[in-house]
């Protein structure tokens, strides 16, 4: 007989702030040493079940809730956040926020601290979580010197200090590059098979996470579960497609090739998933859809040339980087964390000077041009619009910069609106910015940019934690801005992204370019991948094991046929 | 009034974290006048939008914890000064309890009685505390400190007049209601 | 950009090793009682005191020596304008008048002036030393724990950590949101108008505020979720107890407070008066 450890029975919660329940009805047990993955678009509920799980709700986000719900067997409303913790261990998906502490060791100890616990026992507490995260090494490191990854392994270990039975996941992958979630994912993954804890993830990438097993996936849709299945039969079912959420890829692919799919054959992970009766089908779609052609030549419009630079000329954050930009191209920039990414953003808008190196914008070179006059030709876009956004008001904040240039009244006006329209944010053109949902305000933030008309956008991570159905939205709007012409260069670590919509990709790795060439291609070499902290796609994976080469060839095709289904 | 002992959770974050803006702000946020050594120090209106956010406990010790840490960080401890800062934040705090400005409610009315509670608070921290331990701690001239004291005050009433208000007028609209906007055509 | 004015730097000296209450402690002691007592016996002696300590804890020159600039540029400003408003405040102090040299108009120095002067001067650079090594000497991480160990309420120590903990965040959020902002024609430097830097200014204070805000509210969740505040009192990953050397120093503390403020009263006022 299975122990349930979370019991939700009938369970209603509503915030105090919304006038409709959040979450509806939820009957939902989970037992002992279960794996559960709770999956489901933003605004459906999941965040709001992790929370009533932990106790922020409706002790840090106040609320009112019908039914029951038992952690551990206890009745939840009993039990505040503090009592709540010793049973669950939450890992959130904001490294910076939730590392508190000055260092790592003191920040696995935070609730040991607030516990009382007695310094002897606290020390061998804390190595010994740093050590089933394997992160002993770096007790003594300040946040400020740690990867995202890194925080995040502090935060788990964190997590399972207070040795909680229950451990929660709240978006862990959100601000992780491939290769960091992919090791969390197993990490996860060996903590549940060594420890026997009961894990719960919750997360919109489920691709990344059924990179290891996990026992049933709960999809929430509306405040209300829409499945209970496992995975193998979810996956099957085509109900992640009505729901908006993206479906492994290489599952997509056996769909258009129009193989037959069961739990049967295992389709959770392309690595495991039985190619049996698929492989003829999947070689005559491939031969069936005519190949992609190069991507043309453009003419160029922004060319960098041995472009060096770093605080310290000893050891430059950016070595000799060369690049060329096309006219009216889709660029992607990738690379890790600290590979020159961002710094190469800076030099092109004018934020920091090279140390040596030319950039040249249709044949002129920058150098002398002042931050503000190349901000006339090239937009930068940040990743959060919030660090964006400096007035209260929608068409205030669209007007500034051209307010700022001294550009008369009318003609501001008149630029404003045509802008708002073509960013679909006409009809909220009074409201304040803070009634804006995140997509629309990052959508206000570009229409900041695009109203200065320049000729590149930059764009720093432009889908960062949105949900598929934003993530398609706003690629949709990307994607007409640059069939009107518009040159982008895309800043990214996502790979679905490189892959759908970059023309070509440039890869960085230590202040270096290592690669310069079509999506397709450069996410199929493992070598690459491996030293700019990418992995390779499932699409890859499915195209080698059915014998299909080049296997970019392959990818190439399904996102042309991907893409139309979509448009 | 709450006791430290009852500072709710978000109330100590908000002290720490608003200490640390107050710190990079006193660094990098100061807007020159045009008069030499004379700058429009910003991070008081952070100090009194604080103070207006989070009470006046807040308040206090936003204004000795941002105040002595950024001391620290620059030249050393100027002891008359920090306190100074620590009773601009406790005042202002004081003064404004009332205002519901987490409910979006800073109109007309909330702006003038956070302006009277800034300009007293800033008063009394610069026209009075500061300069009158400046004597008794340092023995310093009278009439030079009360001339910094009225300087720094004044400019700091002004800075909190300015940009304080810009900023809590700009947060009371971030809490409005959704239902309240309609789309236009 | 991400230059550091004073951080943490071992240098494996004693004073290193002390524990970080004993630092506070004789930081905060030795800042009370330069603050009251304005004896210049005391002040030298204090002074010379803690520059020797200081020269012992080794912490190397580039350390500081920005800081070291700061302090100078501080105290000559001051300097000058203490003898610009009130250029016979020495007289009055100590009652005698020994002309050196007439200037011009009211403002003749005199000898109890440039003394009174150097009191000034004495006072605040006796605090400097201890606070400075409180700062270069001690790890941030000792900070919380040493002021929850000399009486203040833990939470209020806690806020004290997580400033530090956040201070290089805000900042790098600062020159992020100042950068795009510059980007978009909000000039903050001189070549704009007053009235229009204070407004540019509220331009990127706004998103900083709202970012700022956002962080509260994420960093208070987090903290709520590992038991923050459940306990009357919370146990210190980063506390040491104290040596026996600690207990020496403290006591040499204390002891030499006690001289300085019974040297500088014993006559019932707290100036020294060579003059008499």
């Amino acid at each position: 007989m299975r122990k349930p450890v979370i019991e939700f029975d009938r369970f209603t919660f509503q915030y105090r702030a919304q006038s409709e329940p959040t979450l509806h009805e939820i009957s939902l047990t989970l037992y002992e040493g279960e794996k559960v993955l709770i999956v489901g678009p933003s605004g459906s509920g999941k965040s709001t079940l992790a929370h009533c799980i932990n106790g922020l709700a409706p002790h840090f986000y106040p609320g009112e809730y019908s039914g029951s719900l038992k952690i551990m067997g206890k009745d939840a409303s009993d039990s505040g956040i503090a009592e709540l913790s010793d049973l669950v261990g939450t890992v959130l998906q904001d490294p910076d926020g939730q590392f508190v502490g000055l260092t790592v060791a003191e920040d696995i100890a935070f609730k040991l601290e607030n516990d009382g616990m007695g310094h002897a026992e606290m020390l061998r507490r804390v190595r010994e979580a740093a050590e089933e995260v394997d992160f002993a090494d770096f007790l003594n490191a300040s946040p400020q010197e740690l990867s995202g990854g890194q925080k995040q392994k502090t935060t788990l270990a964190g997590g399972l200090v207070g040795g909680a039975p229950i451990l929660l996941f709240d978006e862990p992958l959100a601000s992780l590059d491939p290769q960091a979630g992919r090791a969390t994912i197993e990490l996860i993954d060996r903590l549940h098979r060594e420890s026997g804890r009961t894990i719960l993830i919750v997360e919109h990438r489920l691709e990344e996470v059924l990179h290891c097993p996990v026992d049933r996936i709960i999809v929430i849709d509306e405040g209300r579960i829409a499945a209970d299945l496992p995975p193998d039969e979810l996956l099957c079912s085509g109900l992640l497609r009505e729901k908006g959420i993206r479906e492994p890829l290489h599952l997509s692919a056996m769909r258009y090739a129009g193989c037959l799919l069961s739990p049967a054959i295992k389709p959770r992970s392309v690595e495991t998933v039985d190619l049996h009766s698929a492989t003829g089908q999947l070689a005559r779609w491939h031969e069936a859809n005519t190949a992609v052609s190069e991507p043309a030549h453009r003419e160029p419009l922004l060319e960098i040339e041995h472009l060096t630079f770093g605080y310290d000329p000893k050891s430059p954050v950016l070595e000799e980087v060369s690049l060329t930009v096309g006219r009216g191209e889709i660029l992607c920039i990738a690379g890790r964390n600290g590979a020159g990414k961002s710094t190469i953003s800076r030099l092109i808008c004018g934020f920091h000077k090279p140390l040596s190196g030319s950039i040249r914008l249709d044949g002129r070179d920058l150098s002398d041009d002042t931050i503000r006059e190349r901000a006339d030709r090239i937009g930068f876009v940040m990743q959060n619009p919030n660090h964006m956004l400096s007035k209260p008001m929608l068409y205030d904040e669209v007007a500034l910069g051209l307010v700022n240039r001294g550009v008369p009244e009318a003609e501001v006006r008149e630029r404003v609106n045509e802008t708002l329209r073509v960013c679909g944010l006409y009809p909220f053109r009074s409201w304040p910015l803070s009634a804006l949902s995140y997509g629309q305000k990052k959508r206000a933030t570009i229409a900041s940019i695009l109203v200065l008309r320049p000729e590149i956008l930059i764009l720093d991570e432009p889908t960062a934690g949105q949900d598929f159905r934003h993530y398609n939205e706003m690629m949709k709007f990307l994607t007409e801005l640059n069939n009107q012409g518009m040159t982008l260069i895309l800043i990214t670590h996502d790979m679905h992204l490189m892959l759908e919509y970059g023309q070509r990709a440039v890869i960085l790795s230590e202040g270096r370019k290592i690669a310069e060439d079509v999506p397709a291609r450069i996410l199929g070499n493992a070598a690459l991948m491996e030293e700019a902290h990418l992995h390779e796609t499932s699409l890859h994976v499915l195209a080698r094991r059915v014998g299909i080469y080049p296997e970019a060839e392959f990818v190439a095709r399904f996102i042309r046929s991907d893409r139309g289904l979509l448009n | 009034m709450q006791s430290s002992k009852g500072f709710s959770v978000k109330t100590i974050v908000a002290i720490g974290i608003g200490a640390a803006l107050f710190v990079v702000l006193a660094r990098f946020g100061s807007i020159p006048t045009g008069i030499p050594n004379t700058n429009l120090q910003t991070n008081y209106a952070i100090l009194a939008l604080f103070a207006l956010l989070y009470g006046p406990w807040a308040g206090l010790l936003i204004g000795l914890i941002g105040h002595s840490v950024a001391d620290l960080l620059s030249f050393g401890p100027w002891f008359s000064w920090i306190i100074a800062s620590g009773v601009v934040g406790l005042l202002v705090g004081l003064l404004t309890r009332g205002i519901r400005i987490h409910d979006g409610e800073f109109g007309g009315k909330g702006i003038l009685r956070f302006n009277i509670a800034q300009i007293v608070a800033n008063a009394v921290g610069w026209f009075v505390v500061a300069p009158v331990l400046d004597i008794v701690i340092y023995a310093e001239p009278a009439n030079k400190v009360f001339t910094q004291g009225f300087a720094a005050g004044g400019m700091n009433i002004v800075i909190v007049a300015i940009l304080g208000t810009l900023l809590a007028v700009a947060y009371s609209k971030t809490r409005t209601k959704r239902g309240s906007l309609t789309r236009e055509a | 950009m991400a230059a550091k004015l004073l951080a943490y730097f071992d240098t494996g000296s004693p004073i290193h090793r002390l524990n970080g209450v004993t630092k506070l402690s004789v930081f905060l002691l030795f800042s009370v009682t330069g603050m009251v007592i304005y004896d210049t016996r005391c002040l030298l002696a204090m002074l010379v005191l803690s520059l020797s300590v200081f020269a012992w804890s080794k912490v190397p020159f580039k350390q500081y020596s920005f800081v070291l600039y700061l302090i100078l540029i501080f105290s000559a400003l001051n300097q000058l304008a203490i003898f610009l408003f009130a250029p016979e405040q020495g007289v009055q102090i100590y009652g005698t008048r020994h002309e050196l040299l007439p200037i011009a108009g009211r403002y003749t120095l005199t000898a109890e002036q440039l003394f009174y002067q150097l009191n000034v001067l004495l006072k605040f650079a006796v605090v400097v030393p201890p606070a400075l090594l409180f700062l270069l000497a001690t790890e941030p991480s000792e900070f919380a724990s040493s002021l929850n160990r000399v009486g203040v309420p833990y939470k209020v120590a806690y806020a004290i950590s997580l400033t530090m903990r956040y201070i290089p965040d805000v900042q790098q959020e600062f020159m992020n949101i100042s950068t795009a902002a510059q980007a978009r024609g909000i000039d903050l430097s001189r070549k704009e108008k007053l009235g229009r830097r204070l407004k540019n200014m509220g331009a990127i204070l706004l998103p900083l505020v709202l970012a700022t805000l956002e962080r509260i509210e994420k960093v208070s969740a987090a903290l709520e979720l590992r038991g923050f505040g459940r306990n009357r009192r919370r146990t210190w990953y980063r506390s040491r107890p104290l040596t026996r050397r600690d207990i020496v120093v403290l006591i040499c503390a204390v002891l030499i407070s006690a001289v300085a403020f019974t040297i500088t009263f014993w006559d019932g006022s707290r100036f020294y008066n060579p003059f008499l």
